[in-house]
Protein backbone atom coordinates (compact mmCIF):
# COMPACT_ATOMS: atom_id res chain seq x y z
CA UNK A 1 0.00 0.00 0.00
CA UNK A 2 1.26 3.57 -0.98
CA UNK A 3 1.50 6.64 1.14
CA UNK A 4 -1.02 8.31 -1.39
CA UNK A 5 -3.30 5.63 -1.00
CA UNK A 6 -3.55 5.85 3.18
CA UNK A 7 -3.58 9.41 2.75
CA UNK A 8 -7.15 8.53 0.43
CA UNK A 9 -8.15 6.18 3.12
CA UNK A 10 -7.93 8.41 5.64
CA UNK A 11 -9.70 11.27 3.27
CA UNK A 12 -12.29 8.69 3.22
CA UNK A 13 -12.61 8.45 7.14
CA UNK A 14 -12.45 12.17 7.58
CA UNK A 15 -15.64 11.98 4.76
CA UNK A 16 -17.61 9.79 7.06
CA UNK A 17 -17.10 11.44 9.96
CA UNK A 18 -17.67 14.87 8.53
CA UNK A 19 -20.69 13.56 7.16
CA UNK A 20 -22.04 12.13 10.33
CA UNK A 21 -21.29 14.87 12.01
CA UNK A 22 -23.34 17.20 8.95
CA UNK A 23 -26.34 15.33 9.74
CA UNK A 24 -26.77 14.14 13.19
CA UNK A 25 -25.23 17.65 15.64
CA UNK A 26 -28.12 20.05 15.71
CA UNK A 27 -25.36 23.50 16.41
CA UNK A 28 -24.76 25.43 13.43
CA UNK A 29 -21.30 26.38 14.09
CA UNK A 30 -20.55 22.31 14.80
CA UNK A 31 -22.54 21.53 11.25
CA UNK A 32 -20.43 24.52 9.57
CA UNK A 33 -17.18 22.44 11.25
CA UNK A 34 -18.50 18.93 9.69
CA UNK A 35 -18.85 20.09 6.61
CA UNK A 36 -15.46 21.42 6.52
CA UNK A 37 -14.00 18.20 7.58
CA UNK A 38 -16.09 16.57 5.08
CA UNK A 39 -14.71 18.79 1.77
CA UNK A 40 -11.08 17.95 3.73
CA UNK A 41 -11.63 14.36 3.52
CA UNK A 42 -12.68 14.88 -0.40
CA UNK A 43 -9.62 17.36 -0.71
CA UNK A 44 -7.34 14.27 0.66
CA UNK A 45 -8.90 11.51 -1.28
CA UNK A 46 -8.14 13.65 -4.58
CA UNK A 47 -4.82 13.84 -3.70
CA UNK A 48 -3.85 11.04 -2.35
CA UNK A 49 -5.43 8.83 -5.22
CA UNK A 50 -3.27 11.53 -7.22
CA UNK A 51 0.04 10.13 -6.26
CA UNK A 52 -0.79 6.61 -5.49
CA UNK A 53 1.45 5.31 -7.97
CA UNK A 54 4.52 7.61 -6.28
CA UNK A 55 4.63 9.86 -8.94
CA UNK A 56 2.65 13.56 -8.01
CA UNK A 57 -0.01 14.26 -10.28
CA UNK A 58 -0.63 18.00 -10.66
CA UNK A 59 -4.30 18.15 -12.36
CA UNK A 60 -5.96 16.88 -8.44
CA UNK A 61 -3.68 18.99 -7.00
CA UNK A 62 -4.92 22.15 -8.56
CA UNK A 63 -8.30 21.24 -8.72
CA UNK A 64 -7.70 20.66 -4.48
CA UNK A 65 -5.90 24.02 -4.11
CA UNK A 66 -9.22 25.39 -6.60
CA UNK A 67 -11.71 23.52 -3.88
CA UNK A 68 -10.10 25.05 -1.24
CA UNK A 69 -11.00 28.67 -2.20
CA UNK A 70 -14.25 27.76 -2.73
CA UNK A 71 -14.45 26.09 0.77
CA UNK A 72 -13.46 28.85 2.31
CA UNK A 73 -16.04 31.30 0.22
CA UNK A 74 -18.74 28.94 1.08
CA UNK A 75 -17.65 28.96 4.94
CA UNK A 76 -17.51 32.14 5.33
CA UNK A 77 -20.63 32.59 3.76
CA UNK A 78 -22.36 30.08 6.11
CA UNK A 79 -20.76 31.73 9.02
CA UNK A 80 -22.54 34.90 7.91
CA UNK A 81 -25.93 33.50 7.73
CA UNK A 82 -26.06 31.63 10.87
CA UNK A 83 -24.80 34.71 12.72
CA UNK A 84 -27.74 36.86 10.99
CA UNK A 85 -30.06 33.63 12.21
CA UNK A 86 -28.32 33.76 15.50
CA UNK A 87 -29.20 38.21 15.53
CA UNK A 88 -32.86 37.26 14.67
CA UNK A 89 -34.36 34.26 16.42
CA UNK A 90 -30.69 34.28 19.33
CA UNK A 91 -30.35 30.41 18.51
CA UNK A 92 -27.55 28.90 16.62
CA UNK A 93 -29.94 25.52 15.05
CA UNK A 94 -32.09 25.61 12.62
CA UNK A 95 -35.92 25.49 13.29
CA UNK A 96 -37.33 22.05 14.03
CA UNK A 97 -40.86 20.25 13.32
CA UNK A 98 -43.02 21.98 16.38
CA UNK A 99 -42.67 18.93 18.16
CA UNK A 100 -39.17 18.93 18.17
CA UNK A 101 -39.12 22.44 19.41
CA UNK A 102 -40.99 21.68 22.35
CA UNK A 103 -38.86 18.66 23.27
CA UNK A 104 -35.78 21.01 22.89
CA UNK A 105 -37.16 23.41 25.25
CA UNK A 106 -38.23 21.20 28.00
CA UNK B 1 -35.39 7.15 21.95
CA UNK B 2 -33.52 10.51 21.57
CA UNK B 3 -30.38 9.48 21.04
CA UNK B 4 -31.78 6.54 18.58
CA UNK B 5 -31.55 8.95 15.40
CA UNK B 6 -28.04 10.21 15.96
CA UNK B 7 -26.91 6.62 16.53
CA UNK B 8 -28.27 5.21 13.24
CA UNK B 9 -26.26 8.66 11.44
CA UNK B 10 -23.49 7.39 12.76
CA UNK B 11 -23.71 4.11 11.59
CA UNK B 12 -24.54 5.03 7.94
CA UNK B 13 -22.07 7.11 7.77
CA UNK B 14 -19.27 4.35 9.16
CA UNK B 15 -20.90 2.07 6.77
CA UNK B 16 -20.49 4.67 4.24
CA UNK B 17 -16.90 5.57 5.08
CA UNK B 18 -16.07 1.63 4.86
CA UNK B 19 -17.85 1.42 1.61
CA UNK B 20 -15.74 4.17 0.70
CA UNK B 21 -12.35 2.88 1.72
CA UNK B 22 -13.09 -0.55 0.12
CA UNK B 23 -13.75 1.12 -3.71
CA UNK B 24 -10.56 3.31 -3.42
CA UNK B 25 -8.72 -0.02 -2.23
CA UNK B 26 -10.20 -1.75 -5.34
CA UNK B 27 -10.06 0.88 -7.82
CA UNK B 28 -8.01 -0.54 -10.85
CA UNK B 29 -4.95 1.78 -12.44
CA UNK B 30 -5.10 5.16 -13.99
CA UNK B 31 -6.98 4.55 -17.47
CA UNK B 32 -5.81 8.32 -18.68
CA UNK B 33 -2.13 9.70 -17.68
CA UNK B 34 -2.91 13.32 -17.23
CA UNK B 35 1.01 14.14 -15.56
CA UNK B 36 2.51 12.94 -18.74
CA UNK B 37 -0.40 15.12 -20.83
CA UNK B 38 0.81 18.07 -18.44
CA UNK B 39 4.35 17.20 -18.85
CA UNK B 40 4.34 17.27 -22.60
CA UNK B 41 2.51 20.38 -23.17
CA UNK B 42 4.36 22.68 -20.10
CA UNK B 43 6.85 23.85 -22.47
CA UNK B 44 4.05 25.71 -24.60
CA UNK B 45 1.94 26.82 -21.31
CA UNK B 46 4.31 29.62 -20.60
CA UNK B 47 5.02 28.86 -17.12
CA UNK B 48 7.60 26.27 -15.72
CA UNK B 49 5.62 24.71 -12.70
CA UNK B 50 2.31 22.38 -13.41
CA UNK B 51 0.34 23.09 -11.16
CA UNK B 52 0.36 26.92 -12.23
CA UNK B 53 -0.12 25.66 -15.53
CA UNK B 54 -3.02 23.66 -15.21
CA UNK B 55 -4.68 26.60 -12.84
CA UNK B 56 -4.09 29.09 -15.33
CA UNK B 57 -3.99 27.47 -18.80
CA UNK B 58 -5.16 23.94 -19.04
CA UNK B 59 -8.42 24.58 -17.20
CA UNK B 60 -8.04 28.03 -17.04
CA UNK B 61 -12.12 28.48 -17.33
CA UNK B 62 -11.64 26.17 -13.22
CA UNK B 63 -10.12 29.17 -11.85
CA UNK B 64 -12.38 31.90 -13.93
CA UNK B 65 -15.30 30.41 -12.41
CA UNK B 66 -13.65 30.27 -8.94
CA UNK B 67 -12.94 33.64 -8.73
CA UNK B 68 -16.57 34.80 -9.62
CA UNK B 69 -17.65 32.16 -7.02
CA UNK B 70 -15.58 33.77 -4.72
CA UNK B 71 -17.00 37.19 -5.45
CA UNK B 72 -20.43 35.61 -5.31
CA UNK B 73 -19.81 34.25 -1.99
CA UNK B 74 -18.72 38.14 -1.06
CA UNK B 75 -21.78 39.63 -2.39
CA UNK B 76 -24.02 36.87 -0.12
CA UNK B 77 -22.20 38.25 2.76
CA UNK B 78 -22.44 41.88 1.80
CA UNK B 79 -26.29 41.55 1.61
CA UNK B 80 -26.60 40.08 5.20
CA UNK B 81 -24.67 42.67 7.21
CA UNK B 82 -26.20 45.92 8.02
CA UNK B 83 -23.95 48.95 7.02
CA UNK B 84 -24.47 50.93 10.16
CA UNK B 85 -23.89 48.33 11.85
CA UNK B 86 -20.04 48.31 10.82
CA UNK B 87 -18.39 49.88 14.14
CA UNK B 88 -14.90 51.88 13.44
CA UNK B 89 -11.48 50.10 14.42
CA UNK B 90 -11.42 49.87 18.17
CA UNK B 91 -7.29 50.77 19.01
CA UNK B 92 -5.48 46.98 20.50
CA UNK B 93 -2.91 46.82 22.24
CA UNK B 94 -0.20 48.92 21.59
CA UNK B 95 2.59 45.97 21.06
CA UNK B 96 0.20 44.22 18.75
CA UNK B 97 -0.70 47.41 17.03
CA UNK B 98 3.38 48.06 16.21
CA UNK B 99 3.89 44.55 15.51
CA UNK B 100 1.35 44.56 12.96
CA UNK B 101 2.60 47.92 11.18
CA UNK B 102 5.96 45.94 11.02
CA UNK B 103 4.46 42.51 9.79
CA UNK B 104 1.56 44.23 7.29
CA UNK B 105 4.68 45.35 5.19
CA UNK B 106 6.49 42.27 5.15
CA UNK B 107 3.44 40.18 3.99
CA UNK B 108 2.77 42.55 1.23
CA UNK B 109 6.48 41.82 0.07
CA UNK B 110 5.85 37.89 0.35
CA UNK B 111 2.72 37.72 -1.29
CA UNK B 112 5.02 39.57 -4.29
CA UNK B 113 7.56 37.20 -3.97
CA UNK B 114 4.77 33.89 -3.97
CA UNK B 115 3.25 35.71 -6.90
CA UNK B 116 6.08 35.70 -9.00
CA UNK B 117 7.63 32.31 -7.93
CA UNK B 118 4.68 30.62 -8.83
CA UNK B 119 5.16 30.31 -12.23
CA UNK B 120 8.58 27.88 -11.68
CA UNK B 121 7.79 26.93 -7.70
CA UNK B 122 4.83 26.25 -5.67
CA UNK B 123 3.23 29.17 -5.24
CA UNK B 124 0.75 31.71 -7.63
CA UNK B 125 -2.12 34.02 -7.17
CA UNK B 126 -3.99 32.08 -4.22
CA UNK B 127 -1.16 31.71 -2.17
CA UNK B 128 0.24 35.35 -2.56
CA UNK B 129 -4.13 36.07 -2.20
CA UNK B 130 -4.51 34.45 1.25
CA UNK B 131 -1.40 35.89 2.51
CA UNK B 132 -2.45 39.56 1.51
CA UNK B 133 -6.16 38.78 3.43
CA UNK B 134 -4.00 37.49 6.74
CA UNK B 135 -2.48 40.91 6.33
CA UNK B 136 -5.79 42.71 6.35
CA UNK B 137 -7.34 40.27 8.72
CA UNK B 138 -4.30 41.41 11.09
CA UNK B 139 -4.56 44.84 10.24
CA UNK B 140 -7.95 44.77 11.65
CA UNK B 141 -7.65 42.82 14.40
CA UNK B 142 -5.10 45.06 15.68
CA UNK B 143 -7.63 48.02 15.18
CA UNK B 144 -5.79 49.72 12.74
CA UNK B 145 -8.29 49.00 9.69
CA UNK B 146 -12.27 49.59 10.00
CA UNK B 147 -15.07 47.15 9.30
CA UNK B 148 -15.77 46.96 4.99
CA UNK B 149 -19.29 46.67 5.45
CA UNK B 150 -20.01 49.05 3.04
CA UNK B 151 -16.91 48.72 0.69
CA UNK B 152 -16.27 52.16 -1.73
CA UNK B 153 -15.72 52.62 -5.06
CA UNK B 154 -12.18 51.89 -5.13
CA UNK B 155 -12.25 48.89 -2.92
CA UNK B 156 -14.80 47.54 -5.19
CA UNK B 157 -13.06 48.35 -8.27
CA UNK B 158 -10.31 46.49 -6.62
CA UNK B 159 -12.42 43.36 -5.69
CA UNK B 160 -14.00 42.88 -9.01
CA UNK B 161 -10.34 43.53 -10.78
CA UNK B 162 -9.42 40.20 -11.12
CA UNK B 163 -12.52 38.45 -12.43
CA UNK B 164 -12.75 41.74 -14.95
CA UNK B 165 -8.76 41.14 -16.14
CA UNK B 166 -9.65 37.41 -16.15
CA UNK B 167 -13.06 37.50 -18.56
CA UNK B 168 -11.51 40.55 -20.70
CA UNK B 169 -8.05 38.08 -21.33
CA UNK B 170 -10.42 34.93 -21.88
CA UNK B 171 -12.66 37.17 -24.59
CA UNK B 172 -9.19 38.83 -26.04
CA UNK B 173 -8.05 35.25 -27.38
CA UNK B 174 -11.08 34.02 -28.08
CA UNK B 175 -10.61 34.26 -31.63
CA UNK B 176 -7.27 32.31 -31.50
CA UNK B 177 -8.70 28.98 -30.37
CA UNK B 178 -10.76 27.80 -27.84
CA UNK B 179 -11.83 29.39 -24.75
CA UNK B 180 -8.82 30.41 -22.42
CA UNK B 181 -6.04 29.08 -25.16
CA UNK B 182 -3.39 31.33 -24.97
CA UNK B 183 -1.40 32.25 -28.16
CA UNK B 184 2.06 30.36 -26.78
CA UNK B 185 4.36 33.05 -27.37
CA UNK B 186 2.21 35.53 -25.19
CA UNK B 187 0.88 32.75 -22.65
CA UNK B 188 3.47 33.50 -19.55
CA UNK B 189 2.90 37.39 -19.96
CA UNK B 190 -1.12 36.67 -19.55
CA UNK B 191 -0.69 34.15 -17.09
CA UNK B 192 1.21 36.59 -14.61
CA UNK B 193 -1.16 39.87 -16.16
CA UNK B 194 -4.09 37.60 -15.28
CA UNK B 195 -2.27 36.25 -11.75
CA UNK B 196 -1.27 39.90 -10.92
CA UNK B 197 -5.16 40.93 -10.91
CA UNK B 198 -5.85 37.79 -9.38
CA UNK B 199 -3.64 38.05 -6.58
CA UNK B 200 -4.95 41.37 -5.44
CA UNK B 201 -8.69 40.53 -5.96
CA UNK B 202 -8.55 37.09 -3.97
CA UNK B 203 -6.54 38.75 -1.10
CA UNK B 204 -9.03 41.54 -1.05
CA UNK B 205 -12.21 39.66 -0.93
CA UNK B 206 -10.79 37.10 1.72
CA UNK B 207 -9.82 40.10 4.13
CA UNK B 208 -13.34 41.71 2.87
CA UNK B 209 -15.36 38.51 3.76
CA UNK B 210 -14.08 38.69 7.37
CA UNK B 211 -13.78 42.67 7.53
CA UNK B 212 -17.11 42.94 6.00
CA UNK B 213 -18.54 40.50 9.00
CA UNK B 214 -16.98 41.79 12.01
CA UNK B 215 -17.44 43.82 14.51
CA UNK B 216 -15.62 44.83 17.65
CA UNK B 217 -17.49 44.55 20.56
CA UNK B 218 -16.14 46.06 23.68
Amino acid sequence: MSVGLLYALAGAALFAIGLAGLLALPHLLRKILAFNILGSGAFLILVGLGQRDGSVDPVPQAMVLTGIVVAIAATALALALARQLLERTGRMRLPEDRDDAEVDDA
Amino acid sequence: MKHALPALIVALAALLGVALAAALLDLPPHAVRLPGDVAANLAASGVAHPITAVLLNFRGYDTLLEIAVLLLALFGVLALVKPHAATPAVPAHPLLQTLAKLLAPLMVLVAGYLLWVGAIAPGGAFQAGAVLAAAGVLLRLAGLLPAWAAPGLLLRAGLALGLLVFVAVAVAVLGHATLLTYPPALAGGLILLIEAALTLSIGLTLAALYLASTEVRP
